[in-house]
């Protein structure tokens, strides 16, 4: 198993390298750490031995010494520079130990899947000229109110130490981490060159971290706030972007619920020559949307605010502005999304721009089918649609009449209760897999559903990657025959072999798990809700997907001796969540002991002690630091 | 309990469970022959089930719903995305796109645009003719008295109002969803004050 590796069983064949001071005439800038401290990604084992600060940097011309792995070594340093792929930059670092120098001085993009899977200075002491780092905090089920808020994956302990090993990072993309306005302020200051900051589905900050970000980040170009809580602190953070012309390429901030100072984001985007995506929140209203595009006819993303008029607007009779024609206008725009609020009438406005869409997102879009149809009729390059359930299946067959480029369909339910009638069912989910054969990515919620549909989707639709179907009602069999919906995903993990991410629902038994452990050998993220019926169910999967990383599952009846099954895997995968199962606190603790590189936490949902014998939540991940110091009191980590 | 039942508390109740169920007061499990949803006999949905522990077969908890959502995080959509909707939804249920329609005995819902009615009657022609049954004679003061099933609706406020109580403009805008009730559990429902 690739994780037993250690430094000492790396080839040895860099034992005939120089004496560290003869490389100082020899290499281009390079900081040379002798030995490794561990290895950040792929969760092989370290050693701990230390690194020896770097060498001088110079120039090639410079090149005095005739030491032929030398050469090599400056080759390879070459070379590695056009791998970007991280999977298979961690396989070159693996092959001997000048490569694995090597390749952590040439990584410039860092990718951390779980935060505490790794230290910052772990990070830092391996990878020493990152330009862009991506890090991931809490799991998934965290955004469902599963786990209860504070229990870390705090951006902090990060900030500080890139802050101080890497000046020259360009850019940060974190998911679901907690941060601070504090630590908005400290990246703004640390990195003059700072070009891209992306908050996807973070919160713990305001206004007034943004407000750092916007005044001292005189190169940013991006600054894209997606699904993350931004709370108001009233500060006017779209005035304090830079005067004169600024860098700026995406802003998006659709999320960030507060009022902003209009005339300040028109001149912005006035003096944004380079501005090619606007997303827009709630706040702008349609008439400032219009002001907008006429000053950015360039841009290739656009999110409306308000789809509608105002109150006021209609009262006072005032003629509207030309919306057509500043649609018109945007001859890039592929990619549209907002329309909250939406008076309906007002889509005929964005007809001219339909024929070039690629991308639509009417998920907070209240229309029907009627309303629908008119639009979609001319999307024929669409590839990502996005939608309520309130078109019905009659909206969802006007999609796949006309989109047959389509990738991806996620359809959203206006209710997102349980026992209501749904306006979605098996017919659209049938009519869209006989119309989009291309279809990559589905996530569809529904009140019903059947075997038959799935399995006709699974036929259907080769290229299939990602299917997740949400049939809402616990436990719901299918709707015509009775019978569990196992036999259609089934058909899924069977047909679709290009599968890597599966969420099942409605009501299955182990026979579904069964399959999936046969024939899902590519799923690498699981997530089960109610279903199955006993510990066969969980070992199915943990023993017959290899690729496994995520698995998610809530309120299911596996025990500890399906967890007990996993016990190979572990290591290979970034984490475990099952709450609401039947696992014990000793079944945990088994685990604990069995595998001293798994950081095995028990979470309560609140302060009380846990009475019943059945851990609340157990999340699970592998980790080269031991249990974290910042866990908060509901979360015991076993040892 | 006597008391109850002359404050008509079921009337203004808020029902999560299909159109027409039976709650006896003790046990708000459904009855068998309503549409049931899984094959456990367990209809998930009630309104304040809590204490079914000699039903429950999964290990879940059902926690007292102070809102809709009786299970913690199902269905999966993230809060924020639930929020943008609640006020879409209310507004667009008031704004007539559509309203759900239920009746006591009837075991489906249904949808109903009050846009495309003008007045009371017709809408109330519409009722009549969906769901197969008459309703009497409306008056300010009696209401819908004598009649079998009488219209009501639920209003922005979440109060529950006899259907022709308001002018039919402030109706259709403040009018969330429509139940028509069987006429002696309307007893009580919009008397004037």
């Amino acid at each position: 198993m690739r994780q037993d590796l250690t430094v000492q069983q790396m080839s040895e064949d860099d034992d005939r390298s120089p004496p560290l001071d003869l490389r100082c005439g020899a290499a281009p800038s390079i900081n040379r750490a002798r030995n490794c401290s561990g290895e950040a990604v792929s969760g092989s084992g370290s050693s701990t031995s230390s690194s020896i600060p770097a060498s001088v940097p110079v120039t090639v011309t410079e090149y005095q010494s005739q030491y032929p792995d030398q050469v090599l070594e400056i080759v390879l340093e070459n070379v590695l520079q056009f791998l970007t792929s991280r999977r298979d930059r961690n396989a070159a670092s693996l092959v001997c130990k000048s490569w694995w120098r090597a390749e952590a001085l040439t990584r410039s993009e860092l990718f951390i899947g779980n935060c505490y899977a790794v230290s910052p200075d772990r990070a830092r002491g391996r990878f020493r000229r990152v330009r862009s780092v991506v890090l991931k905090g809490k799991p998934r089920f965290a955004d469902f109110n599963l786990m209860p808020p504070d229990w870390g994956a705090h951006f902090g302990p990060w900030v500080c130490v890139l802050a101080n090993a890497y000046p020259w990072l360009e850019k940060v993309y974190l998911k679901r981490m907690s941060i601070t306005d504090d630590d908005l302020a400290l990246l703004a200051e640390s990195f003059s060159g700072f070009k891209e900051l992306t908050l996807v589905c973070c919160e713990g900050f305001g206004t007034c971290g943004l407000a750092f970000i916007a005044s001292k980040c005189r190169q940013l170009r991006v600054l894209d706030l997606i699904e993350t809580e931004v709370t108001d602190d009233e500060v006017d953070w779209i005035s304090l972007f830079p005067e004169g012309e600024t860098c700026l390429e995406s802003l998006i901030f659709d999320c960030v619920d507060c009022a902003i100072n209009f005339e300040a984001l028109e001149k912005l985007v006035a003096r944004s020559p380079f501005l090619r995506k606007l997303r827009l929140n709630r706040h702008v209203s349609i008439r400032q949307l219009y002001r907008l595009m006429v000053r950015a006819p360039q841009l290739t993303h656009l999110g409306t605010g308000k789809y509608g008029p105002s109150e006021v607007a209609q009262r006072q009779g005032d003629t509207e502005p030309d919306y057509i024609a500043a649609f018109a206008a945007c001859k890039s725009l592929v990619c549209l999304s907002g329309f909250r609020e939406i008076t309906p009438d007002y889509l005929s406005a964005i007809y001219p721009v339909c024929a070039n869409l690629t991308s639509l997102n009417f998920s907070y879009a209240t229309i029907t089918a009627d309303q629908l149809k008119p639009v979609i009729c001319n999307c024929h390059k669409l590839q990502i649609f996005w939608a309520l359930d309130s078109i019905c299946d009659e909206g969802l067959q006007a999609v796949a009449a006309t989109c047959k480029e389509l990738r991806e369909l996620r359809v959203f339910p206006m209710n997102a209760q349980e026992d209501v009638e749904g306006p979605v069912s098996e017919v659209g989910l049938q009519a869209i897999s006989e119309g989009c054969r291309k279809l990559q990515s589905i996530l569809y919620f529904c009140q019903r559903m059947t075997n038959a549909a799935v399995i006709a989707m699974s036929s259907n639709c080769l290229e299939l990657e990602v299917f997740r179907l949400c049939i809402m009602g616990r436990h719901r069999p299918d709707h015509a025959t009775g019978e569990p919906m196992d036999e259609g995903f089934g058909a899924i993990v069977r047909n679709c072999r290009k599968l890597t991410r599966l969420a099942v629902s409605g009501l299955l038994t182990d026979r579904a798990f069964g399959y999936i452990g046969k024939y899902g050998k590519l799923i690498r993220t699981l997530s089960v809700a109610f279903a199955g019926d006993s510990d066969m169910g969980l070992k199915y999967v943990l023993e017959g997907c290899p690729k496994l990383q995520k698995l998610e599952i809530r309120d299911s009846p596996f025990g500890d001796a399906a967890l007990r099954s996993g016990l190979h895997h572990y290591y290979n995968m970034r984490f475990l969540w099952m709450s609401s199962c039947r696992l014990t606190r000793q079944g945990c603790q088994e685990i604990a002991q069995a595998m001293p590189r798994l950081v095995v936490e028990v979470i309560r949902s609140d302060d009380e002690e846990e009475t019943d014998n059945y851990v609340e939540t157990l999340y699970m991940y592998r980790s080269l630091e031991g249990p974290r110091h910042d866990a908060p009191k509901f979360v015991t980590i076993l040892r | 309990m006597a008391f109850e039942r002359d404050l008509n508390l079921e009337a203004t109740e808020l029902r999560l469970g299909l159109p027409g169920t039976q709650e006896s007061r003790s046990n708000k499990r459904s009855l068998p022959d309503m549409n049931i949803v899984d094959d456990q006999g367990h209809r998930s949905g009630s309104s304040r089930v809590i204490s079914n522990a000699s039903d429950a077969t999964k290990s879940e908890e059902e926690t007292t719903p102070p809102s809709k959502t009786q299970v913690v995080g199902w269905p999966p959509i993230r809060s924020y995305r639930k929020n943008s909707l609640q006020a879409k939804k209310s507004e667009a249920e008031a704004s007539g796109i559509y309203v759900k329609v239920s009746m006591d005995g009837a075991p489906y819902l249904r949808k109903i645009h009050l846009n495309i009615y003008n007045d009371y009657p017709e809408l109330l022609k519409a009722l009549e003719d969906m769901f197969k049954f008459k309703v009497g004679e409306y008056s300010e003061s009696e209401g819908y008295n004598g009649s079998e099933f009488v219209p009501t609706y639920e209003d922005k406020d979440g109060d529950w109002m006899l259907v022709g109580d308001v002018p039919w403009e402030m109706f259709i805008t403040s009018c969330k969803r429509l139940r028509v009730m069987k006429g002696s559990e309307a007893r009580g429902l919009g008397c004037a004050v």
